[in-house]
């Protein structure tokens, strides 16, 4: 009941923008069945409504005495008539088009004001955004059905004044997904662009927004569209307005009034009333799908890593080794379902205490190599190859429950960003006593002391007070500290670092990096740094390894990488330690020009 | 939080004054045919001026604003047009029934949606499609033909619920569970409807972002990461969708109420705007705008006890 008033859902349009794929919306449409099966119904029904001068056998209140309820089939009457003597097929016909005028009307007026509302609030500055906000949020808070009917004795009940209305109360949805949009496409490039070059306010928002608007527009319509012929549905069911207006909620309220008398009068209306609304809201779902690409997918929490052939035989580790990485394939599936290979065939080799830095861009594999020995791969990803062998026990196949034993005690993890890696709504102190307490079978108390001597030993000043902080109340730094210490606090054998300095100040890099060294030598771990910027592994790392596009090109001692290296791609990525002082992130000229970094 | 909620007060201070003054506005030009409804087929010109002169309705629009304001500030929602009993005292009475409707309804509705919705974002495949499946009939179907689908299959057919017509809980609590069931229902269905595809959104995101890889590489289990976590920072968005589904079941119930024959607050709208008693539109409006606030300050209360970060703002 409540979708009678429902906005359609603004919050995921908004967010969802742009197709990812070229095909043009129209081809996609016809590929989809649900699209074209509830197009084709409302084609039909639509095309019957604007015919009904010409099929209709009778006018909509044109009633005969002698045929008052006449049963379906009754010869000019074949579907009866009603307690009026009213013929029911052809009060059908007009209902569809008071529905369709209502549809129109409503939609019509949502559009209008909050497009128009929504570029003005978008596009201009920070008072007027506010003012139509306030105003819209107030529109929006209060319930829209009780407003009709309350100023019933100011519209007459007309169905065409009330419907402006409502146009005006589902106006704030299209408001929010105009200014969303046109907040998001405002600050991009080529509308500062257009703007340098002297285009006026107004031909930039024609232009520009308004393409890229398009689309969750089409789809909030035919949401809209389904909403208002259920709400003008509801109010004449309720008898709002004049009687001699055919539509199908006087018709479903007077079958329902002759529910024991004729009990398929109410029938009709209903299922026609139903079948445009249903076919309005499928073919909005399929709208959204062909605009907007499909939504993630959920998978089985805790279903462990998808392997696809676990046949391999498992590594002959080294003696030594703590870590050994075979052959390890992973692999993403496109949407045309074939495996696109992101990781082709890595070997590493970790020993006990040792520290191994692995040396690329992004996109090279480097973090995805990383995942799949935490056991913690994307759910699309899959192991298609390869074996990852720690402390002589095969990784590759395990369930995530198998996994979880080894996580935290075993092998540890440090992110790349360490805001978003922290759970914002709990403090940063029950995060880490979470974490250690699954990791080892202490107590509450004796977690927290350690979390707190660990904090202080991280080098953030205050513990207690970190301790009860949420993380939106720390700085970046030192939420990279937190998360070190939640790493190291179980004392693992093996800690995984996926560009633990990338996100952080410079100044900040140079003491992260020095207190992972510390922290190296006091537990004796051994540790894998994935980077893409050698000047980090310089002074750090025991042995080096450089991965390009899924594979590693060269591997040796740190010395021997630095000073003797094999492999263009090392050379080149040497050279760059120059270019990031001078904060440039962009590849050096030679290889960008061969195309070699992806 | 007292500067906080404070402010959130005054808005809903604001809106429940431009919402009265808007409707009062609006009403101001339709005492005339009021006031000859209420005389009947015998109005004269004359005698609809001494009525609208002795009720005050011949006084400029704002000074019986003002009036209107002041009394209300004490409490006193005047008298209605036809049965002279106090708005107040009616007015509350009525919201009562349709409360008895939306809060089991909404209740219903969150316990139903996160269920669903949570069970479909950790299974995914079969199960997801299921659960997709199911909120999407309450999303396809108008809660008009529910309504009366229901009516017809338990009602009339089968006999084990009234079709129409209200028991207060004080008088036969079984009857008036009874007679509550159908509107219930009807209201839960389209409820789970959009807020069981909400969490179901939510926690497919929250699933996906970085934290929960950390914690999962900490070794938390599972349960933890789905309930104590996902859930939680999914649970805010799903809170604010719920507030907006408690306002919209307040008009939807209207409709309700008129199938089921429920004496609530939506017929009572409805009657008193089919006879322009004008006294007890403003009494609905008025108590619906304080309705609304003390909902929304609800919600955001609970949102800040969800989310810290909204708590600091």
């Amino acid at each position: 009941m409540t979708q009678l008033v429902s906005l359609p859902n603004t919050e995921a349009i908004a967010t969802a923008r742009g197709a990812a794929s070229r095909t043009p919306i129209w081809r996609k449409l016809l590929r989809d069945p649900q699209a074209v099966i509830t197009v084709s119904i409302l084609v039909v029904i639509f095309a019957m409504g604007i015919l009904t001068p010409i099929i209709a056998l009778h006018g909509p209140n044109e009633s005969d005495l002698s045929m008052v309820n006449a049963p379906p089939g009754t010869a000019g009457y074949p579907f009866g008539a009603d307690e009026s003597g009213r013929d029911i097929f052809s009060r059908l016909l007009h209902s569809i088009n008071t529905a369709a005028i209502a549809a129109l009307l409503g939609t019509g007026v949502a559009l209008a004001v909050g497009v128009a509302a929504g570029l003005i609030g978008g596009y201009f500055g920070r008072v007027t955004r506010a003012s139509t906000e306030w105003l819209f949020s107030l529109i929006m808070t209060f319930p829209g059905l009780l407003l009709l009917i309350i100023l019933m004795p100011v519209t007459g009940g007309d169905y065409r004044i009330t419907m402006l209305i409502f146009g005006v109360l589902l106006a704030p949805g299209i408001y929010r997904i105009v200014r969303n949009l046109v907040l998001g496409v405002k600050n991009e490039l080529y509308v500062d662009a257009a703007r340098v070059s002297g285009v006026g306010t107004v031909r930039i928002l024609g232009r520009h927004v308004l393409t890229v608007v398009r689309g969750p527009i089409i789809i909030a319509a035919a949401f809209m569209g389904g909403s208002t012929i259920a709400v003008q549905s509801g109010l004449a069911f309720l008898g709002v307005g004049s009687l001699a207006i055919p539509s199908f909620g006087s018709m479903i309220a007077s079958g329902f009034r002759n529910l024991y008398i004729a009990p398929t009068q109410f029938l009709w209306p209903s299922l026609l009333l139903g079948l445009i609304t249903a076919s309005l809201v499928l073919l909005g779902n399929s709208l959204r799908d062909a605009f907007e690409g499909s939504k993630p997918k959920p998978s089985k929490v805790g279903a462990g890593q998808r392997v696809k052939d676990s046949s391999n035989a498992p590594a002959e580790p080294a003696p030594g080794a703590l870590l050994t990485i075979r052959d390890l394939v992973i692999a993403y599936p496109t949407p045309s379902g074939r495996l696109n290979e992101v990781v082709l065939g890595v070997d590493l080799e970790i020993a006990k205490g040792e520290v191994l830095g692995l040396v690329g861009e992004s996109g090279s594999g480097k973090s995805q190599t990383a995942f799949a020995t935490l056991g913690v791969l994307p759910n699309e990803a899959v192991i298609t190859a390869g074996s990852i062998v720690f402390e002589g026990r095969e990784l590759i196949g395990l369930s995530d429950a198998a996994m979880r034993p080894l996580r935290g005690k075993e092998i540890a993890y440090i992110p790349q960003e360490p805001m978003s890696n922290l759970d914002p709504s709990y403090r940063v102190g029950s995060q880490l006593v979470e974490g250690l307490r699954a990791a080892l079978p202490i107590s509450k108390k004796e977690a927290k002391s350690r979390v707190l001597a660990l904090l202080e030993r991280c080098g953030i000043n205050d513990p207690a007070r970190t301790f009860d902080s949420y993380p939106h109340q720390i700085s970046g730094g030192m939420a990279q500290r937190v998360l070190i210490a939640g790493a190291v606090a179980s004392r693992p054998k093996l800690l995984i670092a996926d560009e633990p300095t990338t996100a952080l100040d410079v100044t900040v890099q140079a003491e992260i990096l020095d207190l992972l060294r510390d922290l190296q030598t006091e537990l004796d771990m051994a540790v894998l740094i994935v980077t893409h910027n050698f000047g980090v592994v310089a002074d750090l790392c025991d042995r080096i390894a450089v991965m390009r596009q899924g594979k590693i090109v060269e591997s040796g001692s740190a010395d021997e990488v630095f000073h003797d290296p094999q492999h263009e791609y090392t050379k080149a990525l040497l050279g760059a330690i120059l270019d990031e002082a001078t904060y440039r992130t962009d590849p050096p000229a030679q290889l960008q020009a061969q195309g070699g970094i992806a | 939080m007292i500067p906080y909620i404070a402010k959130r007060l005054g808005t809903g201070v604001i809106l429940a004054l431009l919402v009265t003054f808007i409707t009062f506005m609006l009403l101001s030009t339709s005492y005339q045919d009021v006031a000859r409804t209420m005389l009947g087929p015998s109005a004269t010109d004359e005698t609809t001026a001494a009525l609208l002169a002795a009720k005050g309705w011949d006084r400029p629009v704002l000074v019986q604003y003002g009036d209107w304001l002041l009394n209300a500030v004490r409490g006193d929602f005047g008298t209605s047009v036809y049965t002279s009993l106090p708005v107040a005292a009616s007015v509350m009475q009525r919201l009562l029934v349709t409360l008895s409707i939306i809060v089991p309804a909404l209740l219903i509705t969150a316990v139903i949606s996160t269920m669903l919705g949570v069970w479909a974002a950790t299974r995914g495949g079969i199960v997801d499609r299921v659960a997709q499946g199911i909120s999407l009939i309450g999303y396809i179907v108008p809660g008009l033909l529910l309504a009366i689908g229901l009516v017809v299959i338990f009602a009339v057919q089968l006999k084990w619920l009234p079709a129409t017509g209200y028991t207060p809980p004080a008088e036969d609590a079984g009857a008036w569970l009874r007679s509550i069931t159908i509107p219930v229902i009807v209201l839960t269905i389209g409820g789970v409807a959009s807020l069981a595809a909400q969490v179901r959104g939510r926690m497919i995101d929250e699933l996906r972002r970085d934290y929960v890889r950390t914690l999962r590489t900490r070794g938390v289990s599972s349960t933890s990461i789905v309930v104590k976590h996902a859930l939680r920072n999914a649970g805010s968005p799903a809170l604010t969708v719920m507030s907006l589904e408690f306002i919209q079941m307040f008009g939807a119930a209207l409709i309700i109420e008129n199938v089921f024959a429920l004496p609530g607050y939506g017929s009572f709208a409805f009657n008193a705007s089919l006879q322009g008693d004008i006294p007890v539109i403003l009494g609905v409006a008025a108590f619906g705008v304080i309705l609304v606030t003390v909902v929304n300050l609800a919600t955001d209360l609970l949102n800040g006890w969800l989310n810290p970060k909204a708590r600091d703002h």
